[in-house]
């Protein structure tokens, strides 16, 4: 039977028909979905790991016990899992192993753009792009075969629009399992140098056995057209894009696996094409290649560098137009960033460390990176997951150097933290910048959809689990100034503020609240007992239209300019309290519940 | 050729649900069927979008600049947002419902009161008061469903047995006010 599934749901789907027994991620968008889908499966051993060096190196351990296992990260992600990546390709597997890759061409939901076939062709792991759902389900089984018959692990590069676009799937079933044995073999996984020499001079007999495997790929297809001398070269979703904008008035080249690319193949190819144009997302991967070979293709020179291959993109770069449209006054369309959800409990925080001057805002990955946008403007930097304890340390040594006496907030939220969070905060207790290290702890793993995390206290399959308190850590730490607050007391946050920026030596302060939008545990109904239960709204007679409740930026109040009042949504309203410590006339009350 | 229906709207309005049950009709009656959305964080109260191609053949998932049959507007502003995408012989089919984004809560400016009259001067619009009509129904939030009733009709698709595909993906406790949801839907649009 067919069924409609995204590229997400169809990768679960293929490691579970694949026998995987292993699978383990760090959230990240497009990615996070098939870490939720594989823990679906109870033959699967899934779990949320830390981060995701920590999630391949688990898949690593399962591979050379004998299991099947899968590692899935966001395009970023791989940076953080780069290094045990590029000593497995030495090593290779016992269980097969795959890694995917979920790259954000677009930057929906990226602090960047980054092209992770280059990995592929860097640490010399072969590589698949699968287009649309089935193929994510297939190459997913194909892939784990490779892995094993050639003892490698493999990449799968996915993209936003193949992790996130639903397309019909058939479906198989699982295999029977059978764990490959396991025994001792220091001179494949103990990679000291002498072993290390070894394996490396191994790649390249494997690579040329890969490549000619690749020749053959099924995936790797010519679609001729022997009308025409125009050759398109393409992979992933490029390839759809490239059917859509081309048709089949052309000859096609779709490319799946793109590392060891199939060389003869495409030479074979352009040979037949007086025209080849290459379209891919982001950088001259392929292009590169095919000029190696010889050939004169536009690609990059016609096409952007950036963003998505989108059917109109394709056509402005060739026609210099896209389809007819409506042309428009789009000047009435007011723009709709996104912001912190009426009862965020982040609110609080922004709101007040927004109020302080002299202040360095070093800033993180999460929902919280919204506190950058107006009415807080309180975020002077974000470049990685975790970076903001270490990029606060080393600011605040060099604002140390002068005497403007600047002082550096960090700050990130508890997933975050338990990320890499951890390590630069350990590098503040051991080395002393006298910074404030705020972490946000809303239980919860927020911007990806609530996935858990060592301090949420359960597990990606959903059963019970140690539930780690970020103030043992850095008690741990040796830190010996660590506040916990309520951060929807507005009062209690400036107060703790204000001693911690008077301290001469470094502090962590801990905002602990569950997000609004989170289902609550049993521990979080006994811990906030009567969060996100009362309603506010604006008293009219009293409210003066000052507007100060408006610099609370919830979504929940508006401003009726005519009437010159503040009004409270009652239905999105969650009871947060802050607009209303904030008014200065006590014009917004909490609504006096009728059931007790 | 593959036919595009463009769902757009605010973060939280129910544009996944509608696009899921308008493409397991879709597939169930036999097209080829694609959808694409974008998630994360542009979900946070930003403009959402749905993605639906079907027909025997289709390529791409994303709707191409200039390239949707219908445009279904969950709110009012978004049609305006989005209008690029539509054909210029498209039609649209917009909620009569405001959701004031982040610069009109802060009343740094006022939400345009014409957008109305604005779409119906670009292209054939129908009006749908589907948030009172949910209301009468006696449940806002089927909403989307009463929108997806309208594209169902506009698009010419009544023929697909959408009381089953509800029944089979709503929990149950909602189905019979689903189902009328998308009845009202169909009746409300020509």
């Amino acid at each position: 039977m067919r069924t409609l599934m995204t590229g997400d749901e169809a990768i679960a789907r293929g490691a579970y028909e694949a026998g995987v027994v292993f699978a383990a991620a760090y959230p990240g968008t497009p990615s996070t979905e098939i870490l939720e889908n594989l823990a679906h499966y109870p033959e699967i051993y899934s779990e949320w790991s830390p981060n995701e060096k920590v999630a391949l190196e688990g898949a690593i351990g399962a591979s050379i016990a004998g299991g099947r296992a899968i590692a899935s990260m966001k395009h970023v992600g791989l940076n953080v899992a780069a290094d045990p990546l590029f000593t497995f390709a030495y090593t290779g597997v016992n269980g097969g192993t795959v890694i995917i890759t979920a790259d954000e061409p677009g930057q929906y939901s990226s602090q960047n753009e980054q092209d992770n076939r280059n990995y592929a062709k860097a640490a010399k792991i072969p590589m698949l792009e699968p287009s649309d759902s089935q193929e994510c389900l297939d190459m997913t089984k194909l892939a784990f075969d490779i892995s094993e018959q050639f003892d490698t692990p493999v990449l799968i590069r996915m993209t936003t629009r193949v992790c996130h676009s639903k397309s019909p799937v058939i479906t198989g079933e699982r295999p029977e399992v059978t764990l490959k044995p396991y025994e001792r073999k220091g001179n494949k996984y103990v990679c000291v140098p002498a072993v290390a020499k070894k394996l490396r001079v191994n790649i390249e007999s494997r690579t040329a056995k890969l490549k000619e495997f690749s020749e053959k790929c099924i995936y790797n297809k010519a679609e001729y057209n022997a009308e025409s001398n125009i050759g398109v070269i393409s992979s992933g979703i490029s390839y759809y894009y490239a059917k859509e904008v081309f048709g089949s008035g052309v000859s096609h080249l779709k490319l799946a696996m793109t590392w060891p690319l199939p060389l003869d193949l495409i030479k074979d190819f352009c040979d037949r094409m007086e025209k080849i144009y290459i379209i891919e997302e982001n950088d001259p991967y392929l292009e590169e290649a095919v000029r190696a070979l010889g050939f004169k293709p536009l690609g990059k020179d016609i096409f952007p560098p950036y963003d998505e291959m989108t059917p109109d993109t394709i056509r402005k770069s060739l026609f210099g137009e896209t389809l007819p449209t409506i042309s428009a006054d789009t000047e009435v369309v007011i723009n709709r960033p996104p912001t912190l959800c009426a009862g965020c409990p982040h609110r609080g925080f922004f709101y007040e460390i927004a109020k302080r001057k002299n202040v360095m805002i070093s800033g993180d990955i999460g929902c919280y990176t919204l506190g950058m946008a107006p009415p807080y403007n309180a975020m002077d930097s974000t470049i990685c997951m975790g970076a903001s304890l270490s990029i606060g340390h080393g600011a605040q040594r060099v604002f140390d150097m002068t005497d403007r006496g600047t002082r550096v907030v960090s700050v990130l939220g508890d997933s975050t933290f338990f990320h890499t969070g951890m390590n630069s905060l350990l590098n503040v207790a051991y080395n002393q910048s006298n910074t404030i290290n705020v972490i946000l702890d809303n239980r919860i793993t927020g911007m990806t959809g609530h996935q858990d995390n060592p301090g949420s206290g359960y597990t990606a399959s959903g059963e019970s689990a140690p539930m780690i308190k970020i103030e043992d850590v850095a008690k741990a730490f040796g830190f010996r100034n660590i506040r916990v607050v309520n951060p929807n007391d507005l009062q209690q946050v400036s107060d703790v503020l204000d001693e911690l920026l008077a301290l001469d030596e470094p502090s962590v302060l801990i905002t602990r609240w569950p997000c609004a939008l989170k289902k609550f545990s049993p521990e979080d109904k006994m811990e906030f007992a009567g969060a996100y239960t009362d309603k506010f709204a604006v008293d009219q007679d009293t409210c003066i239209g000052c507007k100060l409740c408006m610099k609370a930026g919830c979504p929940a109040l508006s401003f009726d300019t005519k009437a010159k009042k503040a009004a409270i949504s009652r239905t999105q309203c969650l009871g947060c309290s802050v607009c209303a410590q904030v008014c200065p006339k006590d014009a917004i009350k909490k609504e006096v519940r009728q059931n007790g | 050729m593959a036919k595009s229906v463009l769902l757009v709207g605010v973060g939280g309005q129910g544009t996944i649900l509608a696009s899921k049950l308008l493409t397991t009709g879709l597939l169930e009656a036999g097209y080829e069927v694609k959808m694409s959305e974008i998630h994360g964080m542009s979900q946070r109260g930003g403009s959402v979008s749905s993605q639906v191609r079907y027909g025997e053949e289709v390529f791409s998932p994303v709707i191409e600049l200039g390239g949707a049959d219908i445009l279904v507007s969950f709110e009012l502003m978004e049609a305006m947002r989005w209008i690029e995408y539509l054909k210029p012989d498209g039609q649209i089919i917009v909620n009569n419902y405001k959701i004031p984004p982040m610069p009109v809560v802060m009343g740094e400016c006022e939400y345009p009161e014409d957008i109305p009259e604005r779409l119906c001067a670009l292209a054939q619009t129908t009006i749908v008061d589907a948030a009172a009509i949910a209301n009468d129904l006696g449940n806002p939030r089927v909403m989307n469903v009463v929108l997806l009733g309208t594209i169902i009709k506009a698009m010419g698709l009544t023929q697909i047995d959408w009381e089953r595909i509800i029944t089979q993906n709503v929990k149950p406790a909602f189905v019979d006010i689903n189902i009328e949801a998308i009845k009202a839907g169909m009746n409300a649009v020509n």
